[in-house]
């Protein structure tokens, strides 16, 4: 077994033996779309249509953005990653390895929603299977690039809940999750531009359910990937072996760069 | 054990307008067992990390097994096994899984038998925060010599294990030594490193002090040799007798303490003395100076 398969099937077998991460990756996505699926339509019909994708976004939201970053900031305070530089570990699969098995599990649980919402709670199928997948990848690219970026610029654990909460709320909240986004009042929808659970709702309705999207929906799935790829560039640059993590390369600020894909769409919508 | 394994010349390492380590220089050669001692704050860390390559150096020049470790880490990596002081693996991985990890980054085959040697054969399948503090340092040995380094760093190698571990690591670093694999062993356990080291390096305030064989290093101080005297009738415990090159004189349970400069003087006229009053020896104990007498007194006197 190569040196990266090895690291990546560690990782993703800690997902599921991490308590923390088993409910983030599983639990908490999993109970939430039972519950949300059973109650919501009764309160707003219209998200009947859209339990497939709102819940996988909330997965994702879920997995990356909770699940991902902390356990890289006790990893460097622990003094893990200086282990890991000694026997020749690199930054870039210390980074990469936990995103993708995030990203297979979210496959998991992407799957198991996809076949389990139409039998149980009567909600429709994608009409364009390979384009949902792509668009469940991009958003899962885009949300673990910022969740490892999160990761390495939050100098400890309580500054990274703050981090992360500071994206997932809004994203559930206006991201198009719970309510469309063209319902969003005008500030509201400007600031909902700026969070990549817009780009996913808007090319999931435009692309692979039966729905419209408010803007260019390819665009978004573009969003998305290069939104994701800089983020994780970004937490590459600014990546640390320090324990301390002192003495970086670059200003963690720099992190608002993953930003400017997304901030760029204000200058269009 | 004539070939070079660790140079160091001249090396500083400065944080801010704070000088750790203020030239130093020092040899390690293959095969050899080298202690670094000091206090906290000494700069024995920022020594380690510098020729682990963890961190840089300002000033001065780094050698490992011919391997600058600023400038060449990929080569670094292979040519050094680390046994950290603490934690350095995730929580939640098995013994195997991390002997498989790291195995796999070193390019070689996963070395099980290592687990089973150091005692964690039934602990293989526990994750690491599962482990007692002695097993997390055994697999930390483990995993730093799985691939045969030329050149291994033990930091408190010994801190936390039972005494038949502790017997298991030495032999094993004997094993090592033996194979020409040349070992720089941190500590603060004076008796261990005076056991294990064959050379000793004593820093203070970034700057070393002394660099010699523990025997050496005992013999250039100012300790007094201490004779331990028993006889039948324990006259020596009534009797204010005096002896040659005697400094101090102490009483515990049946003993005489004498505190010697000069051992064979002492010891010639305290046998005269127990012949000639006709009583017996029982026993008589000759201990020179410790490596952490002299530590003492090198770290309580400062560098002068």
């Amino acid at each position: 077994m190569t040196a990266f398969a090895s690291h990546f099937a560690f990782e993703f077998r800690t997902g599921i033996r991490n308590k923390n991460l088993l409910l983030l990756n599983y639990l908490f996505p999993l109970g939430l779309y039972v519950m949300m699926s059973l109650i919501m339509p009764g309160i707003n019909p219209l998200f009947q249509d859209t339990i497939i994708p709102s819940m996988i976004t909330f997965g994702i939201l879920a997995s990356a953005l909770l699940g991902l970053p902390d356990p890289l900031v006790q990893a460097r305070e622990a003094g893990i990653f200086r282990s890991f530089k000694i026997n020749g570990i690199p930054a870039l699969n210390i980074l990469l390895i936990p995103a993708l098995s995030t990203i297979l599990h979210i496959l998991v649980v992407a799957a198991v929603i996809t076949v389990t919402a139409p039998i149980f709670f009567d909600a429709p199928l994608p009409v364009n299977l390979p384009v949902f997948v792509l668009i469940v990848l991009g958003t899962a690219v885009s949300l673990s690039g910022l969740g490892i970026l999160i990761g390495v610029v939050s100098p400890n654990s309580r500054l990274t809940v703050l981090y992360s909460q500071a994206i997932f709320l809004p994203s559930m909240i206006i991201g198009g999750v719970m309510l469309p986004y063209s319902m969003l009042p005008p500030v509201a929808a400007k600031v909902a531009l700026l969070l990549p659970a817009t780009y996913a709702m808007n090319a999931f309705n435009g692309l692979a359910m039966d729905g419209t999207a408010v803007f260019y929906a390819w665009g978004s799935v573009l969003t998305l990937f290069v939104g994701g790829l800089m983020a994780f560039l970004v937490a590459w640059y600014l990546f640390q072996w320090d324990s301390q993590n002192a003495g970086r390369g670059g200003h963690p600020a720099l992190a608002l760069l993953a930003f400017v894909p997304y901030a760029a769409w204000l200058l269009i919508v | 054990m004539t070939e070079p394994m660790i140079e160091v010349q001249n090396f500083r390492k400065v944080y801010g307008a704070y000088t750790a380590v203020n030239n130093i220089s020092f040899t390690v050669y293959r095969g050899e067992i080298f202690g670094l001692l000091g206090p906290n704050g000494a700069g024995k860390t920022s020594t380690l990390e510098s020729l682990e390559g963890l961190r840089p150096s300002d000033g001065g020049t780094l050698r490992v097994a011919g391997v600058d470790p600023a400038t060449e880490p990929r080569r670094l990596r292979n040519v050094i096994g680390v046994q950290l002081q603490s934690g350095g693996l995730p929580t939640s991985i098995t013994a195997d899984e991390a002997m498989k990890l790291f195995c796999a980054y070193h390019g070689v085959v996963p070395r099980f038998d290592l687990l089973d040697r150091l005692g964690l054969k039934e602990k293989r399948h526990v994750e690491y925060q599962g482990l007692s503090t002695g097993q997390q340092r055994r697999l930390a040995l483990a995993l730093a010599v799985a691939h045969e380094p030329a050149v291994l760093f033990l930091d408190e190698p010994t801190a936390g294990l039972d005494v038949a571990s502790r017997v298991e690591l030495h032999n094993l670093m004997h094993e090592l030594k033996a194979r020409g694999t040349s070992i720089i062993l941190a500590t603060h356990d004076m008796a261990e490193a005076e056991e294990m080291s064959d050379r000793v390096a004593i820093l203070l305030q970034g700057r070393l002090v002394a660099v010699d064989t523990p025997l050496a290093i005992t013999a250039t101080g100012a300790g007094l040799t201490k004779v331990s005297v028993n006889t039948r009738s324990a006259f020596l415990l009534n009797n204010h007798h005096t002896f040659p090159a005697v400094s101090q004189t102490q009483v515990r349970d049946d003993y005489a303490i004498y505190f010697s400069i000069n051992i064979g003087q002492t010891v010639a006229a305290l046998i005269n003395t127990i012949e000639a009053e006709g009583d017996t020896l029982l026993d008589l104990r000759v201990e020179r100076p410790s490596l952490e007498d002299r530590f003492l007194e090198l770290t309580n006197g400062g560098t002068k």
